[in-house]
């Protein structure tokens, strides 16, 4: 047995009607969704559009809307992912959950000892404590998910001091 | 001669020339076209018009219809010309008229006279009417006519006016003219289908005929004991089996029909259609679909065609006799018959083999592909490679190219483990397969 970084058989583009096989290509595409995501760190998928996992122009093949719509579909379900509209065409991809980016916050603020500091949002994502770390360009509505959450826990505050600034977070850990 | 211009009707009979050996004088481009003897002219109207000419030869000519007396009694002979007839009745064939003499009607100016011509003696009464027809129709009297008027006649009078000639002929000129000629037409049409109708009644009651003494002859064959006597039963043995030869050539088969089976007709139908079937099984590899077999089983049987229904009916009645043949439906709604002993699994695990091959697992099978392997029909390949894919053998791929199947190896991957990629099982056959393709 050997580990390879090659994908597996380029056989199942087409949607299959067989219902076993068709769940078990549903678990395939599911894995290959999260995986290549939290890789890529790409947190949201436009269904209409292009995107590489979709496609493999060596074989011409790419999945049909329909096909994208089940799988995306599937993660949705199990509550790794969002449909952000009623058309199902943007698609928040929570490979990892917001409970876990909660866990990684707090963990984030213990590292660096910013247990009562003063923060904006988009230093979160993009000061330099966060280079290198998993908060490195997080989507920002991830983020502010994950943030209310920790306010509702009494973790942090939340506030705005103009309508001009960025929103900031006042941690007290 | 006698002057015999008035029986009657002044200016409709003429009287005719003959020669001393009693043959008419012919005028120029006048040509003989029939002769019948004892035939009379007989008035229709009542009272007469006119006196009935009985008794003589008619001769039909292409411009005249002359009657001549048989024997030379106080009757003289007469013509008509063709010019004056201004309708010939169409003769309706009735039960009625087999057992009289023929008789032709037609009409004539001046005066509409209607005159019956009654046929006594034997002679071609049906070329008759048809040359009558011919020659009225001919209008040759109107080419003379026409280079008359252009040359200078002596003793001409007057340019003839109005619808009558100088001769007394009915000229057909202006409007009256055209819509007599369309009615002629008319009648002529009307006739010649009424002719081909009745050919074709007569077709099909001889067909009949033809039909049901090949029947007979059958029964006589079938039911004629074999016996033991002497000569003359060998003579008849000899005789009948040359019929049986006659029949076989003739093509004709005692096919089961409705008549023949009556209540029975599906059951024995569907016995028929069972041995009928075995050996196009054979043929078509152990599967064949409902509509190949319609079209089969009619050709073979030729006369005496089964409707889609009873093809069908007959079919599902196989589950009531022990046959060994089976009518099938596949879940895509195709029916197909096949052997009792068929067996799916033979056919999956001759797919299983194709599919698995170092080539077709990279490539995957059309329904052509698998048909050409399989030898059976692309239609019932397609049958059993969706099957095969219920049963998850196979899987799908649907592309511009078309569908192709493509061994299942949806079960040999791990989904908790996706990359792994395995160089055991028909996983690790794929591999070897594909990386022969240099990427």
């Amino acid at each position: 047995r050997f580990r390879s970084k090659r994908r597996p058989p380029e056989l199942y583009w087409s949607l299959q009607p067989v219902r076993d096989t068709h769940e078990k290509q549903i678990q395939l595409w599911k894995e290959l969704i999260l995986d290549y995501c939290k890789a890529q760190k790409v947190f949201l998928i436009g269904v209409v559009e292009d995107f590489p996992l979709f496609s493999n122009s060596a074989i011409d093949r790419t999945l049909s809307h329909e096909a994208r719509e089940t799988f995306l579909s599937a993660i949705v379900g199990e509550g790794s992912a969002e449909w952000l509209d009623k058309g199902h065409r943007k698609c928040l991809i929570l490979w990892h959950r917001i409970q876990d980016w909660a866990d990684i916050i707090l963990h984030f603020v213990k590292e660096n000892g910013l247990e009562d500091s003063l923060m904006t949002v988009e230093e979160i994502r993009s000061g330099t404590e966060s280079h290198g770390t998993k908060l490195q360009g997080i989507d920002r509505t991830i983020l502010m998910r994950t943030l209310k959450l920790l306010e509702n826990k009494g973790k942090l505050a939340l506030f705005k001091r103009t309508s001009a600034d960025d929103e900031g977070v006042k941690f007290s850990v | 001669m006698a002057s015999g211009s008035s029986i009657g009707v002044g200016g409709l009979f003429e009287n005719a020339e003959v020669t001393t050996s009693g043959r008419p004088v012919l005028r120029r481009n006048e040509v003989e076209c029939f002769l019948l003897s004892s035939v009379d002219l007989d008035s229709e109207d009542d009272p007469p018009r006119f006196t009935a000419l009985k008794s003589g030869n008619l001769i039909l000519t292409t411009h005249r219809l002359i009657w001549i007396p048989s024997q030379s009694n106080e009757a003289v002979p007469f013509f008509i010309p063709l010019s004056a007839i201004t309708h010939i009745f169409s003769h309706k064939k009735s039960i009625k008229s087999m057992f009289h003499s023929p008789r032709i009607r037609f009409q004539a100016d001046p005066g509409s006279v209607f005159v019956t011509i009654v046929f006594r003696g034997k002679g071609d009464f049906d070329g008759f009417l048809t040359k009558f027809w011919e020659c009225w129709r001919g209008r040759a009297w109107e080419e003379e006519e026409k280079s008359e008027s252009e040359t200078s006649r002596s003793g001409a009078g007057t340019v003839a006016q109005g619808l009558y000639g100088n001769d007394g002929t009915v000229r057909m000129v202006g409007l009256a003219g055209i819509l007599r000629k369309e009615q002629e037409q008319w009648e002529s049409t009307d006739k010649s289908l009424q002719d081909a109708f009745q050919d074709l009644n007569a077709l099909m009651s001889k067909a009949k005929e033809m039909v049901s003494l090949a029947e007979k002859m059958r029964q006589k064959l079938l039911s004629a004991p074999s016996s033991q006597n002497g000569s003359t039963d060998d003579e008849e043995m000899g005789s009948k089996e040359e019929m049986q030869q006659w029949m076989l050539s003739v093509g004709i088969i005692s096919p089961v029909t409705k008549e023949s089976a009556g209540a029975l007709y599906h059951q024995e139908l569907s016995r028929q259609l069972a041995d009928f079937v075995r050996i196009r099984l054979e043929q078509a590899g152990g599967m064949i679909s409902l509509t190949d077999m319609y079209y089969h089983f009619n050709r073979a049987r030729g006369t005496e065609l089964i409707s889609p229904d009873d093809l069908w009916k007959a079919c599902t009645l196989w589950e009531k006799v022990d046959v060994p043949v089976m009518l099938r439906k596949f879940d895509s709604g195709v029916m197909v018959i096949q052997n009792k002993s068929h067996s799916d699994e033979e056919v999956m695990s001759r797919i299983r083999m194709l599919v698995t091959k170092t080539e077709t697992l990279r490539t995957g099978v059309t329904a052509s592909d698998a048909a050409l392997t399989l030898k059976i029909a692309p239609a019932m390949a397609k049958e059993h490679l969706l099957t095969a894919e219920t049963k998850g053998l196979l899987c799908r791929d649907m592309s511009p190219d078309g569908l192709r199947f493509y061994f299942n190896l949806f079960p040999e991957i791990d989904p908790t483990n996706l990359h792994l990629v395995k160089d055991f099982g028909t996983y690790g056959e794929w591999v070897k397969a594909t990386s022969l393709l240099a990427v």
